[in-house]
């Protein structure tokens, strides 16, 4: 996502006479030496805009800023992020729509699908030629220096022919217009275009924001993209047996559209893998699932070809599969895009396209590219060397790591040094021209201001006959004199409306849901990585709440009169607490003010380990490794309970604290009754349970050990508080709590569905359902495990705990410690059964 | 002359392997003055089907999978070549290094601009300025090719100093420049480095050397493992010529060619992923044998 333009809106020109006194529209003022895309120089609305225009003014500007408002919302609760890499705030950052989309004429989309399409031709026989018999070197017509000092070169991929016959797929091209209103390719994003799933839900939003305008301007419809992308993805599998497997290869949680990979992995029903999923036996991929290996026909990568496999390719990456290369020169994999394709992204190719075009196609080029010009060759090089101010020049192979460079707004010594390095390394370079992209109208500080726009489009080309997305993500610069316009230096994104003058498609949709389309087949298997996420997602989601639930007990005590057996409690909470290992070294000093503020890190540290933040931060990640088998709704949770996790005062009130644990208590809860509700009973939610059953058993032997050896009976209320059964314990008993029939509650008492035994019970039911898959490669030991743990359990004799001696605390916190350790033993042994195929991962 | 030559490597792991994949450079080339007319690859365990090929620079390369656990793998390679001594071309009849420079950067494939191939940066070696500055003292103006790269090959071997010690197959060539000692490997690299630098093109050479030197010739270094040299193009008429600054020679009959391309990663002779493995413990035996000296 890249690139500039320089335009400086003036507030000088005239005010247009129109019609609209009232509206919006009658403050917008375009500088009159750029195209804007709504208004005329006349001021006149263009006529594709008009329809819109003219509904837009029956709304009033606080109804306009209400729609803005609730654009924010959706964004938040669909959890859509763009993460940064460099941010150090954290990974996630919410994705920025405007309320205003980007309208684009019949007229236009036609001429722009026929450049598509012809580009899609063009650049898939320019591939199959650098991979093949390079004659293009050969006859002169491109230079063999731009494909031998191309980082995208991949020689192991020459002589390869991929299976179904085309490298490039699935094409994205950025398209700019100029200053007299003629559209022209920026850059071509030819490895695995993002931006597709920023699309969808940019449109799904947009069309609930303005539902009557979107049928008014008879908007085409998304959806059948789509449709045409899944089958071609599908019709790509090299050998015709039952449904063929396709998996979306992505790099994983930390890539910067990773929203994108998961959201579109269920929208199409494809599973959602990364490298370590994927294995190459007998030179086929398979994916490894909790049932064994299963066959893999497609890959759809999100992944840079270089990283696809450490044997042939970068050894240093982690992120792929070994053998990929050969299993796909052997024809038993099909790879979308091709691997190579890298090598004609960059924009050192665009000067030689029109004559590839001539000669490949004996056509013109369609749809030209920005003027540029590549300084790997002698004469261009000193064009640029010899008039510099007019170039903005960027590096030809490195994509990403540096933003254009204006030479005319640098100081002497920069420029120096960055001609310097051109002379030196004249092919890594490539000079355009400064051009003054057009404007179209965003609702900024609820107005509208003209801002320079890039539309990122989308191309099919697996068929004979290409498809091009009759819409696409558009981006506009974050300020009015912005250069750059790229999502990773903050810009906005827009829904983009193409406009038909013929009916629109009614293939799927109605305007509120645009984008259903028909359900995918069930996936496969699950992926022995997602069980993994899922697994530990349930011990830290477990661990939160048991984390809440203890420091909403001791914040209860520092509250009030500050009673003797208050602070009695207060004393034995904080005894919990350090068993729960949440901050041994204050616990010696109890004043009121130095529990507070260990309270207080515990609640918004991220550096404390085992503190609120730091098990939230847990919570996403696996949550977010295992997105595609997560819900909608139980993704709206997460997001909710991260935002009421935030203080909104910037004081530490104990209150405060105290609504903010409350409602984290009733997300959590809500959090798993999606989870015992929604999710269905596969092996993915088996593995949710068994993590969530196991924290929580370790949670009631941990404060129970701990309780035992206080040898102080004001432990027990916090601890019926903490285990959610005060109000069963009264209903027993009708008393004071008091030792043993606590503890049988808490831990024997199989009824109680937070008892230790509940938990163990149903271990041990989930394991033995493992156990029982086809397939799987079972040991009995699990079971076993489990067995021991609930008969361990039951050696508990509640007779000889009618009072504290000596012996009868040894003999529980012996077997608390014990059952704790055989809890660990069995997590770990579930890990290496199921989860074991990279090296250990880090939780 | 005829040798016999086994190549051994063995990896040995800490923990067994359910799964690897590895890729095998080992079969010798065949070139005007080198004939492989007989070679295999013994491969233990049996890994079943291998899939052979010719790579991107016309080496042989053999793919193969380990499925089973497996705590130990044997790769053996046996070839005989034989090699057509020849007289090394004289370095003063070459063409100016300008003159081959220059020829490099036409805009159309021709036989000098495939060897443009070689002056670029690849994945082990970016040309640099260092470099340059340290090769210009070999290329004055209008220096003869070969001259100057004779003269470069000594002064690497003369300046750098043999130590296995000093560095691994990671280490970057700019570590090995800055601290004047290697091995092969990274003398070949330095050289390539330099040479592509100023704009000539060089490739790196992968092979072996004659074990056991006649009687009256010193044993060579580097003969008892795989070796490495550069070669380096000299215009159109001379082609591809070798230097090895590790001896601070030109090849002629007791050089072994298996593999070139532009550095040690296209070239490796036996690559491996394995999963789920520590470390494992590498041990290679290289011998060649003029055949009739047993």
């Amino acid at each position: 996502m890249q690139q500039f333009l320089a335009t400086t809106p003036t507030n000088s020109s005239p005010a247009a006479s129109n019609p609209l006194e009232r509206s919006l529209l009658s403050g917008y003022r375009p500088d009159p030496g750029v195209y804007d895309e709504m208004m005329e120089r006349s001021g006149e609305l263009r006529p594709h805009w008009k329809i819109f225009g003219q509904m837009l003014t029956q709304h009033a500007a606080p109804d306009l800023r209400g729609r803005h408002e609730t654009i924010q919302r959706m964004l938040r609760d669909h959890g859509v992020t763009y993460n940064i890499y460099d941010d150090a705030s954290g990974t996630v950052r919410p994705w920025a729509l405007d309320l205003m989309p980007f309208i684009v004429s019949p007229a236009d989309s036609r001429k722009i699908a026929a450049g598509l399409s012809q580009r899609a031709r063009l650049l898939n026989l320019v591939l199959a030629d650098i991979y093949g018999a390079q004659r293009l070197l050969s006859e002169g017509k491109l230079p063999p220096s731009l494909i031998f000092s191309n980082r995208g070169f991949l020689r192991p991929v020459h002589g390869i022919t991929p299976p179904g016959g085309k490298f490039l797929v699935t094409m994205g091209t950025d398209l700019v217009r100029d200053a007299n209103g003629a559209w022209m390719v920026l850059a071509d994003r030819t490895q695995a275009p993002s931006g597709k799933g920023y699309t969808l839900e940019n449109r799904i939003i947009l069309s609930n924001i303005f539902p009557d305008e979107f049928s008014a301007c008879r908007v085409q419809r998304l959806a059948g993209f789509f449709e045409t992308e899944r089958e071609s993805f599908r019709a790509l599998a090299p050998s015709r047996r039952g449904t063929p497997s396709v998996v979306l290869h992505s790099p994983g949680p930390y890539n910067e559209t990773y929203f994108e990979h998961a959201f579109k992995a269920r929208y199409l029903g494809f599973p959602l893998v990364e490298g370590g999923d994927l294995t190459v036996r007998d030179r086929r991929v398979h994916l490894k699932t909790l049932e064994g290996l299963r066959r893999v026909d497609v890959i759809v990568r999100r992944v840079d070809d270089t990283f696809c496999d450490p044997l042939e390719l970068r050894s240093d990456a982690l992120l792929g599969v070994p053998g990929l290369v050969e299993a796909w020169r052997s024809g038993n994999v099909s790879i979308v895009n091709g691997l190579g394709t890298g090598v004609i992204e960059t924009p050192a190719m665009h000067p030689f396209l029109p004559g590839l075009c001539r000669h490949l196609l004996g056509e013109e080029l369609l749809l030209p590219s920005v003027p540029t010009w590549w300084c790997g060759q002698k004469r261009e090089l000193q064009m640029v060397l010899s008039n510099p101010e007019r170039w903005v020049v960027k590096p030809a192979f490195a994509r990403g790591t540096r933003e254009p460079i204006f030479i005319a707004q640098t100081d002497a010594r920069t420029r120096a040094e960055l001609l310097e390095q051109i002379r030196a390394k004249p092919h890594n370079w490539v000079a355009q021209e400064v051009l003054n992209l057009s404007t179209t109208p965003t609702f900024v500080d609820g107005a509208l201001q003209p801002r320079s726009l890039v539309w990122r489009t989308f191309t099919n080309a697996s068929g004979n006959n290409c498809t091009v997305m009759q819409g696409g993500l558009t981006r506009v610069s974050p300020a009015s004199r912005g250069l750059v316009v790229t999502m990773q230096s903050g810009g906005i994104s827009k829904d983009t409306w193409v406009l038909t003058d013929g009916e629109v498609e009614q293939t799927t949709l109605l305007p509120s849901q645009p984008v259903v389309i028909r359900p995918a087949r069930p996936p496969g298997g699950v992926p022995s990585r997602v069980a993994d996420h899922l697994f530990w997602l349930g011990r830290y989601a477990e661990r939160l709440e048991q984390t809440v639930r203890v420091l909403r007990t001791m914040l209860q005590r520092l509250t009030g009169e500050g009673s003797e057996l208050q602070s009695r409690e207060l004393k034995a909470c904080m005894k919990l607490l350090e068993a729960l290992k949440l901050d041994p070294e204050t616990t010696k000093s109890h004043d009121f003010n130095s529990i507070r503020s260990m309270a207080r890190k515990i609640v918004e540290d991220p550096k404390k380990e085992g503190g609120i933040r730091d098990l939230l931060i847990r919570v996403r990640f696996n949550a977010a490794a295992a997105r595609d088998r997560l819900s909608d709704d139980t993704w709206r949770l997460l997001n909710r309970l991260e935002r009421d996790a935030k203080l909104s005062t910037k004081q530490w009130f104990v209150p405060d604290a105290l609504a903010m644990l409350d409602s984290l208590v009733l997300d959590l809860a809500a959090f798993s009754g999606m989870q015992m509700e929604n999710m269905t009973r596969g092996h993915g939610w088996r593995f949710l349970e068994i993590g969530r059953r196991l924290e929580r058993a370790l949670g009631v032997f941990t404060l129970a050990g701990a309780a035992i050896t206080s040898a102080d009976e004001s432990v027990l209320t916090p601890m019926l508080e903490i285990g959610d059964s005060s109000m069963t314990y009264r209903r027993l008993h009708f008393a004071r709590p008091l030792l043993a029939p606590v503890l049988d509650l808490l831990m024997l008492n199989e009824t109680n569905p937070r008892s230790a035994a509940f938990q163990l019970l149903v271990l041990g039911r989930q394991v033995a359902q493992l156990q029982q898959s086809p397939g799987a490669t079972f040991s009995a030991s699990e079971k076993e495990l489990t067995d021991a743990l609930q008969s361990d359990l039951a050696s508990l004799n509640l007779a000889a705990l009618s009072e504290f001696n000596e012996e009868s605390r040894d003999f529980v916190t012996n077997l608390c410690d014990r059952l704790c350790v055989n809890l660990e033993k069995l997590s770990d042994r579930l890990s290496g059964h199921y989860f074991s195929h990279a090296a250990r991962r880090e939780h | 002359m005829r040798y016999r030559i086994t190549h051994r490597t063995t990896y040995t792991y800490d923990s067994p392997v359910t799964v690897s994949h590895y890729l095998a450079r080992l079969a010798p080339r065949s070139l005007p003055s080198q004939a492989c007319p007989w070679h295999e690859i013994i491969i233990s365990p049996d890994p079943g089907e291998r899939a052979a090929r010719t790579d991107y620079f016309g080496n042989g390369t053999v793919y193969f999978e380990i499925e089973g656990a497996h705590k130990k793998l044997e790769v053996v390679s046996r070839s005989l070549v034989e090699i057509t001594p020849s007289t090394p071309p004289d370095p003063a009849a070459s063409p100016s290094w300008e003159l081959v420079r220059d020829a490099c950067r036409a805009d159309e494939l021709n036989p000098a601009t495939t060897a443009s191939e070689f002056i670029f940066a690849s994945p082990l070696i970016t040309p640099e300025k260092i470099f340059a500055d340290y090769a210009k003292h070999s290329f004055p103006a209008m220096r003869p090719v070969l001259a100057g790269v004779c003269d470069l090959n000594s002064r690497i071997h003369r300046d750098f100093i043999f130590d296995p010690a000093a560095t691994d197959v990671a280490t970057p060539i700019e570590r090995v420049f800055e601290k004047r000692r290697g091995v092969c490997q990274d003398f070949a690299q330095v050289m390539i480095a330099c040479l592509r630098s100023i704009g000539l093109p060089a490739r790196y050479v992968s092979g072996y050397l004659e074990t056991m030197p006649p009687l009256g010739t010193v044993k060579l270094v580097g003969a008892d493992a795989s070796h490495a040299w550069v070669s380096v193009w000299c215009g159109e008429e001379l082609g591809w010529t070798d230097a090895d600054p590790t001896n601070n020679l030109l090849p002629s009959s007791r050089h072994i060619t298996v593999a070139w391309g532009r550095d040690f990663n296209d070239v490796s002779p036996l690559r491996g992923i394995t999963i789920g493995a520590g470390k494992p413990e590498l041990s290679v035996g290289v011998d060649v044998l003029p055949e009739g000296a047993l």
